[in-house]
């Protein structure tokens, strides 16, 4: 069956910003779909709201529109488009459910596009937790016993039926948000009701706990003409009860017999057959008994996945691509396996090696929260390893994590494994130090339910670190086939083998011509995103248009750079010193690009260099330069710019000297850290030397910095290149939240909607200075803080690719990381023919961040200093307002249209407090504050409600909010830290997915987006449209 | 510490383990990732040494229920990473110590993979496992006195003595139909899918006539798997061409060349064989597409003498039992993998519909088999 010629048009979702439980996996998946798709000769239209992903490059599709992924801009997009078809099933639960809405609500009937991949009532039969049950048992298989629960009632009943303990999962969310594992009554009635209030459509699923069963997922594929293949099983070394998301995961499965494997893999086929997913990939979850094999199904994802993801990475498979071509009508055996190119995609990969996912935490940054594993995902990324044996993978895996602590794992063994019994992000650090004492395979399996042949393993492993490596470092490839065939796809991993008979290592990979090896960004993590990894497939792109052969060195999973597609060769290795001279010493490459990863190759460049590697673009003492406070304030000083004064301490001691001297209010954090990790301002001695006490700062010999902090100033961030004789200004974003909120967290404007043109000129020639100053050849990113109107301060210069870059280039309609590999492998701005003034248009471009509150829920979400998104937004409009607005909304916090808004601000605050709720009433809504506020509220003649604190008791505000009677609330931080009133305020506010504003600046752009919307839905506007002749 | 030799010089290092001891066979491998007892113990697998391609082997240890015949048939086990645990609830013995019990000499922290690109190259060959004080001097020695598979019977290695019946296990109440099975090393899987679909067999040794097959009364001949070079075997075709056209017969693997062989078709070896759990099928008469287990180091040519069929349907033509048609071909490299007479009510496959182990998606062919036979019987 060849592809259909009846569709012409394609519309793909994509999955919005990076959130926990969907992140750079369906960038990956997008970007190969519209890849392929165009190629077949569709023309593709492409909605997605988040800028940092490759599939939102223009080149990706016929219109790109960067807008919300709701209901109303997509039906706009449809109508403008009219696309023949909708393909939903590669842009994650966001998409899926988005489809689902539009086929509901009669949008695609009305226009007439049909959904491919997986039909509406596929989706339904997967999503729908009873519907799922019922097609179960009709096609034979076995699911837990469970319950549907719409109500607390409901949810009562469902527990004498049930028992203890028991597994709440809400429908329609992501990675399971909102559900848990109730173990006593207490925990049940809590988790059901926050369920309840997290699923779109109020339904949970109580289910019969198969806690401590093995967790086994299937890729599995099907065709039109109904040939299914499976492509990869994954065993969770973690059994059942942590999200598989957070657990470390092992492909292929290890633990089942050949008779126990054959019959899950006849359920899965069983599965996608009875959901009905006519065409593409879907990932199917069963339990099994480890004592009795019996299997039940958990639940299956009719669409590509993390998981999906992970099994293209580890197979070679790419299931994406393929789910795309099998959508528009070709079968499986129609389609060529990109590998060997002489088989067909109708087979089952068999790999000989073995592969380890490992989930990255975060939960340093969410004080309050309880770093504990549920069913509830909270890992902000992974790293995938590869190996010849487990251990080589799960070593390397474990090398991957780049922690910026180390476990503390220096307990008593009783300690360790009791810790080891509560799965936390160190889980695996502290059973191998158990064994390591001498605690043994019973006791752990005892613990833990893990499997003990992985017991044995890691057993092994910690009695022997060396056995594990022993042997040469050889790079094998990953082929499909076990080298049954030829592979002709360069896609490589270390193992360690014996050498071959002339005494060398037996490489497949050889040295190939002209190489630049550019450096991957690991693990996504909080500060450390998707956008590094933007930037470096751009710079992919930018080596192999020179004719140079680009290398790609990444460990990361989920991302566009770890596609084979993307590179020349890639080398799926850990980013540490060691494993990237191995990769370095096989290519002997032209030069080591390190500037696009984000910190974690700038943290290899100094011993790059030492071993004698050429790091092209800005040189390690520029990057040093930047870095060190000295040589950085004298180089300003000699620039004729300012910088708000600062101190380097050596030592808590000489920190409370030095703060004396610079001043209060402070920014005080550890040297050499992205994402404000561990950043604080305080306002006096006292708060400084609690700051000191409390964090690292200063331990093991680190320097501890100390800014002055500028308050009520306007932060400027500028993403410019530099050739070391010119530069060019890219773009100047202004942050809509004051300085003193990380620059990643604020939400920013392009261009500056309140900075006059004498301050932007000064703002790009201060820009020049300190790029040529440094000797930058590539990106700089500069951060500037305006006070007053008219005072310019250099807060840091950061001579790499920053976390803009994406968003500029979107905005502006030139790709900065592109032209500065370009740079840096020689040419000059001068011959890139770029234009003057880059930022003159007629739309205005906001950035807003995306915060993983709703997944910590006892941390505060007040923003600060350190960073805490996980993933971005962009409107694009007309006016600032109208593309705040889209921003608000695509981020999912869309503002009310009117209602009820809730204020308390500082006394500090009170009087431009009252000027917003004036400006609220004005729009019709109803004020209600606390005492102090709705004083000040009173006297500007606003009518306004007193809500008592929660000190004051109830009904009290937190009470008003969680009843559903509040859709606004503006709250400056009176106090932060765990039960203040501010903290419980917040928390309330995202537990109900109510917006909560908490700096004024923010709540008057809310404002004036509020008021712009009520000139109706803002319209849509397509990349292409925007930067037509560019 | 021992070492894998093969006749052109080809050395790889690992460390013994099973057995004490050397081994020589043909070198072959394996791409499944599950299922090594099953392999081990397939009669297929006989004079050959089987190298895993699968690092870790010995995952879930052993089991009886896992047994493709009542011993091991491979000479010895080539692996990347063994193991001998025996956690797994259902196993009763450790892996490593299953096959030193019954005396199959293995090799370990081999690099398989790169044995395995050797194979692929060159072809499979002879070679053996030896205990690292063989000098390669005796190791070569050893291997030349070792046969080449070409032109080998060894179904009679495999073959029982003596005739026996195995009664059905499942459905049809001993009203299922009656099969004779020509055993050149049947395994086990085929005959439980035979039995558990309410047959009863009558397996004889491969040297059986036509005459005594059919003086048994059968409804129908089943021909099995088993090792060697098919063109060994005229006196099994001879019997069978008595046979096709009498009986519905049925047939698996070196059953399926040995009924192509039947029908005039050619043989040949294969350059590294079809091992494995992951091959896809085309059924040329309905365009699916199956996942299918192999085992097998010689392939049957075309009508004429093509080693390869790029077809989107049944390849026909006549023969002294009517009508042929080659109904499968392996979408990997286009070779045949079935054969039907219509007329004769004849039809087999090269791969393993009964898996064990690999992919069930092939097991309606038993269905199909047995559906005839009794639809036959009750004269419908």
């Amino acid at each position: 069956m060849p592809r259909r010629d009846d569709l012409k048009r394609i519309l793909i979702l994509g999955s919005g910003p990076i959130v926990i439980g969907q992140a750079a996996e369906f960038d990956y998946s997008g970007a190969q779909a519209c890849r392929v798709l165009a190629a077949e000769g569709y023309e593709v239209i492409l909605v997605n709201s988040n800028p940092a992903t490759i599939m939102t490059d223009p080149d990706f599709a016929t219109a790109t529109y960067i807008e919300p992924l709701l209901p109303g801009p997509v039906t706009q997009v449809i109508e403008r488009e009219r696309p023949d078809a909708l393909l939903a099933t590669l842009g994650g639960q966001t998409a899926l459910n988005l489809a689902s809405t539009l086929s509901a609500d009669g949008t695609l009937d009305r226009f007439g596009v049909e959904l491919i991949g997986a039909s509406a009532d596929a989706i339904r039969r997967a999503e729908d937790r009873e519907l799922f049950r019922e097609t179960m048992v009709s096609a034979g298989l076995r699911v837990p016993r469970s319950m549907i629960a719409s109500s607390v009632a409901e949810g009562e009943a469902a527990l004498s039926e049930i028992g203890l303990p028991a597994i709440v999962r809400p429908a329609f969310t992501l990675g399971g948000q909102g559900g848990g594992i109730a173990r006593t009554r207490a925990e049940y009635e809590q988790i059901v009701a926050g369920g309840l209030a997290a699923s779109p459509i109020g339904q949970v699923l109580i289910e019969e706990s198969v806690l401590g069963w093995g967790e086994f997922e299937l890729e599995v594929m099907r065709d039109r003409a109904d040939n299914a293949v499976i492509v990869c099983s994954i065993e969770n070394v973690d059994p059942m009860g942590v999200h598989t998301g957070d657990s470390v995961t092992v492909a292929p499965q290890q633990s089942l017999s050949d008779a126990v494997y054959q019959e899950l893999r006849d359920q899965a086929i069983a599965v996608i057959r009875a959901i009905g997913v006519e065409t593409g990939g879907s990932n199917v979850q069963f339990a099994v008994n480890p004592t009795t094999h019996e299997i039940v199904v958990i639940e299956m994802n009719p669409r590509v996945s993390r998981s999906s993801a992970l099994a293209s990475k580890a197979t070679g498979f790419p299931i994406a691509k393929i789910a795309a071509r099998l959508a528009v009508g070709y079968t499986l055996e129609e389609i060529p396996n990109d590998i060997t190119l002489a088989t067909p995609a109708s087979f089952e990969p068999t790999i000989d090696y073995v592969v380890v996912k490992w989930p990255r935490f975060a939960f340093e940054k969410f004080a309050g929260a309880e770093p504990v594993l549920t069913t509830h995902m909270k890992s902000v990324g992974e790293a995938m390893a590869i190996g010849r044996t487990f251990a080589q993978a799960f070593v390397k895996a474990m090398r991957s994590r780049e922690l910026d602590v180390s476990p503390e794992v220096d307990l008593p063994v009783e300690e360790l494994l009791s810790r080891a019994q509560r799965p936390g992000a160190s889980r695996y650090d502290e059973i191998l130090e158990a064994l390591r004492r001498g605690a043994s395979v019973e006791e752990l399996h005892e613990r833990t339910a893990i499997d003990p042949w992985f017991l044995a393993e890691f057993a092994e492993i910690a009695r022997d670190p060396d056995s594990t490596f022993r042997g040469v470092r050889t790079f094998k490839a990953v082929d499909t086939c076990a080298a049954e065939f030829a592979a002709s796809t360069p896609y490589f991993y270390s193992g360690w083998e014996r050498p071959g008979q002339d005494g060398k290592p037996t490489h497949e990979a050889a040295r190939g011509e002209r190489a630049i090896v550019i450096l991957g960004s690991g693990p996504n993590r909080i500060g450390q995103g998707i956008e590094f990894d933007y930037c470096c497939v751009h710079a992919a792109q930018a080596v192999r248009a020179t004719g140079r052969e680009a290398v790609m060195i990444n460990c990361n999973p989920e991302t566009v750079s770890t596609d084979y597609d993307t590179s020349d060769r890639l080398y799926f290795e850990p980013l540490t010193l060691e494993d990237v001279l191995g990769v370095i010493e096989l290519e002997q490459p032209e030069g080591v690009i390190v500037q696009f990863g984000g910190q974690t190759p700038l943290r290899l460049a100094a011993g790059l260099e030492q071993a004698g590697v050429k790091l092209l673009g800005t040189g390690v003492d520029a990057i040093d330069a930047a870095e060190d406070r000295g040589r950085f304030g004298a180089l300003l000083a000699a620039s004729g710019c300012k910088a708000a004064p600062f101190a380097t301490a050596q030592s808590i001691p000489d920190a409370l000297r030095e703060a004396e001297r610079v001043g209060f209010p402070l920014l005080v954090r550890p040297s050499y850290v992205l994402g404000g990790r561990a950043m604080e301002i305080v306002y006096s001695t006292e708060a400084l030397a609690d700051y000191l006490e409390r964090s690292t700062a200063g331990a093991d010999g680190r320097e501890i910095y100390l800014d002055r902090f500028l308050e009520n100033a306007i932060e400027v961030d500028v993403d410019a290149l530099c050739d070391g004789t010119e530069v060019w200004v890219a773009g100047i974003m202004q942050h809509v939240e004051e300085a003193g909120i990380h620059s990643g967290d604020s939400a920013c404007v392009l261009p500056p909607h309140s900075l006059g043109g004498p301050m932007l000129a000064r703002i790009c020639e201060q820009t020049s200075q300190i790029a040529l100053s440094l000797g930058v050849i590539g990106l700089i990113n500069i951060q500037f803080a305006v006070v007053g109107g008219d005072e310019l301060f250099v807060i840091e210069a950061n001579p790499r690719a920053s976390r803009t870059v994406p968003f500029v280039s979107k905005a502006i309609g030139f790709p900065l990381a592109k032209l500065a590999c370009r740079i840096m492998l020689g040419e000059r701005i001068a011959e890139l023919g770029l234009p003057a003034d880059p930022m003159r248009g007629t739309h205005v471009c906001v950035k807003e961040a995306v915060m993983p509150f709703n997944r910590f829920l006892g941390a505060d979400s007040l923003l600060g200093p350190e960073m805490r998104s996980t993933g971005e937004v962009m409107g694009i409009a007309v006016d600032f307002p109208t593309a705040f607005a889209k921003a608000q909304a695509a981020a999912g916090s869309a503002l009310p249209d009117t209602g009820t808004a809730f204020i308390t601000v500082t006394d500090g605050d009170k009087p431009a407090g009252a000027g917003l709720a004036a400006q609220l009433h004005d729009l019709d809504f109803r004020i209600v504050a606390t005492r102090g506020t709705a004083q000040a509220i009173e006297r500007m003649g606003i009518p306004v409600t007193v809500l008592n604190k929660v000190g004051e008791g109830s009904p009290h505000v937190v009470d008003w909010i969680a009843r559903g009677d509040v859709d606004l609330v503006i709250n400056t931080p009176t106090g932060s830290g765990a039960r203040s009133d501010g903290w419980e305020i917040r928390r309330a506010a995202h537990t109900r997915g109510i917006p909560a504003i908490t700096t004024l600046s923010g709540g008057q752009a809310a404002i004036r987006a509020i008021r712009s919307a009520r000139g109706g839905e803002p319209s849509v506007i397509s990349l292409q449209e925007l930067h037509r002749g560019r | 510490m021992s070492f894998v030799y093969l006749e052109d010089g080809a050395r790889f290092d690992g460390v013994a383990c099973g057995a004490a001891g050397a081994a020589v066979g043909e070198v072959v491998f394996n791409t499944g990732m599950s299922g090594y007892q099953e392999s081990i113990t397939d009669p297929s697998y006989a004079r050959q040494l089987l190298t895993f391609t699968y690092p870790h082997i010995g995952n879930y240890g052993v089991s009886e229920a896992a047994m493709e015949s009542s011993a091991v048939h491979a000479r010895g086990a080539i692996m990347r990473a063994a193991r001998n645990g025996r956690h797994c609830a259902g196993a009763e013995s450790g892996w490593l110590d299953w096959l030193a019990g019954r005396g199959v000499v293995a090799i370990t922290d081999l690099d398989t993979r790169a044995l395995v690109r050797h194979i692929r190259e060159a072809g499979s060959m002879r070679g053996g496992i030896f205990p690292a004080e063989v000098s390669e001097q005796r190791a070569r020695e050893l291997i030349a006195a070792e046969p080449s598979m070409n032109g080998r019977d060894l179904a009679q290695e495999v073959s029982p003595a003596e005739a026996f019946t195995l009664e059905p296990t499942g459905a049809g109440g001993g009203d299922g139909p009656t099969i004779a099975v020509i055993d050149t090393g049947i395994k086990s899987s085929i005959a439980s899918n035979l039995r558990a679909r309410g047959a009863r067999l009558r397996v004889y040794p491969c040297t059986v006539s036509a005459a005594e097959i059919l003086d048994g009364e059968p409804d129908g001949v089943f021909i099995a798997n088993g090792p060697g070079d098919p063109a060994a075997l005229a006196y099994i075709v001879e019997e069978l061409r008595s046979l096709v056209g009498r009986l519905p017969v049925f047939g698996i693997c070196l059953g399926h060349q040995l009924l192509c062989r039947a029908v005039g078709l050619e043989t040949y070896k294969l350059r590294f064989g079809h091992r494995g759990a992951n091959h896809p099928v085309k059924d040329l008469e309905t365009g699916r597409v199956e996942i299918t287990s192999q085992n097998h180091g010689f392939a049957v040519l075309g009508p004429a003498g093509e080693r390869t069929l790029d077809v989107d349907e049944p390849v026909r033509w006549e023969t002294d039992f009517g009508v042929a048609e080659l109904t499968h071909i392996n979408l990997y490299d286009h070779t045949v993998e079935g054969l039907r007479l219509p007329e004769a009510g004849a039809s087999t496959v090269q791969y393993h519909p009964e898996a064990g182990p690999g992919p069930h998606d092939a097991l309606h062919l038993f269905d199909r088999f047995i559906g005839e036979l009794s639809r036959a019987r009750a004269g419908i």
